[in-house]
């Protein structure tokens, strides 16, 4: 086993565990916090396939803006979810079912394909990949609607969240 | 490349590592001699005045939210920005069009009164 290996095992084991943690801790200010941990987790697995772009937006965006965003929501809440009661709901088996069955048919699909035993590729340095990623991003011909559309997507949520937020202030007053 | 993932990993444990040792050793060696006015709550050395769980000021919220609206726009402009000298000057204005639309939000916010602390 390559030492690449051992870190995805280790990164993999914290990240479902702390994924775990996120619905199973009964206090929600613990659940954000293991939520940081998984988040980091999966910043660690984008490191370990060479995307350190998207390990630092990972960071950045997830750790740093969603996390503290989700901190502050709870520190809106009055009343934080009862501690005394119970975290399971009735007829748990059925999306428990569901899920495995997702899950092997998706591990399935994936065992179908190719690529699936083969070792990572090199890639070429990091600083190429992002440009040739910046040039996709505004070519006619790449990804410059999803680009654009994204931005009138921020646009809408940013509007609509202050609206909501602004309209209880104003009604708390 | 991947070797420069292994200093950030080697750097992120040692800082892990030392403030866990900072603790756990304050934890084996003082000494343990609790009374009720050792183990109360207090905040900043002062006694806690009513709950913990107060309910924060919106204002937090907003402010998050704005700031993560703007940490995305500035991570979807960054590799446009790693590009910007390969780049002809329709995809410069494709980035201006970006910015501008963003920026009517930011108006949005500014005449809501969003972006000021009350």
């Amino acid at each position: 086993m390559s030492g690449l290996q051992v870190v995805f095992l280790i990164v993999a084991v914290v990240t479902l565990f702390s994924g775990v943690m996120v619905v199973a801790s009964r206090k929600m200010m613990h659940s954000a916090l293991w939520l940081i941990m998984t988040l980091l987790g999966v910043a660690i697995l984008f490191a370990t396939l060479q995307a350190g772009f998207f390990a630092i937006v990972q960071v950045l965006v997830y750790i740093g803006a969603i996390s503290i965003l989700i901190i502050f929501t709870l520190m809106l809440t009055r009343r934080v979810m009862d501690e005394e009661t119970t975290q399971v709901i009735k007829g748990w088996w059925l999306p428990a079912l569901m899920a495995v069955i997702l899950f092997g048919l998706l591990a399935g699909l994936l065992a179908t394909w190719e690529d699936f035993q083969g070792m990572l590729n090199e890639l070429p340095a990091d600083v190429e990949n992002l440009a040739a990623f910046g040039t996709a991003l505004v070519n006619p011909a790449g990804y410059v609607i999803p680009f654009e559309v994204a931005s009138i997507l921020l646009l809408a949520a940013l509007v609509g969240a202050i609206y909501i937020a602004m309209e209880r202030k104003e009604k708390a007053e | 490349m991947l070797n420069d993932w292994l200093y950030v990993g080697i750097f992120a444990l040692v800082s892990m590592f030392l403030p866990a040792a900072a603790i756990s050793i304050a934890a084996l060696l003082s000494p343990r001699k609790p009374n009720s006015v050792k183990n109360a709550t207090y905040e900043c050395g002062m006694e806690t005045v009513g709950p913990a769980w107060v309910q924060m000021k919106v204002q937090y919220y907003v402010f998050a939210l704005v700031f993560l609206v703007f940490d995305v726009e500035a991570v979807l402009l960054f590799p446009w920005a790693v590009a910007y000298k390969q780049l002809p000057l329709y995809a410069v204005v494709e980035a201006i069009l970006f910015i501008l639309i963003l920026l009517g939000g930011l108006l949005y916010a500014w005449r809501k009164g969003a972006l000021e602390w009350r």
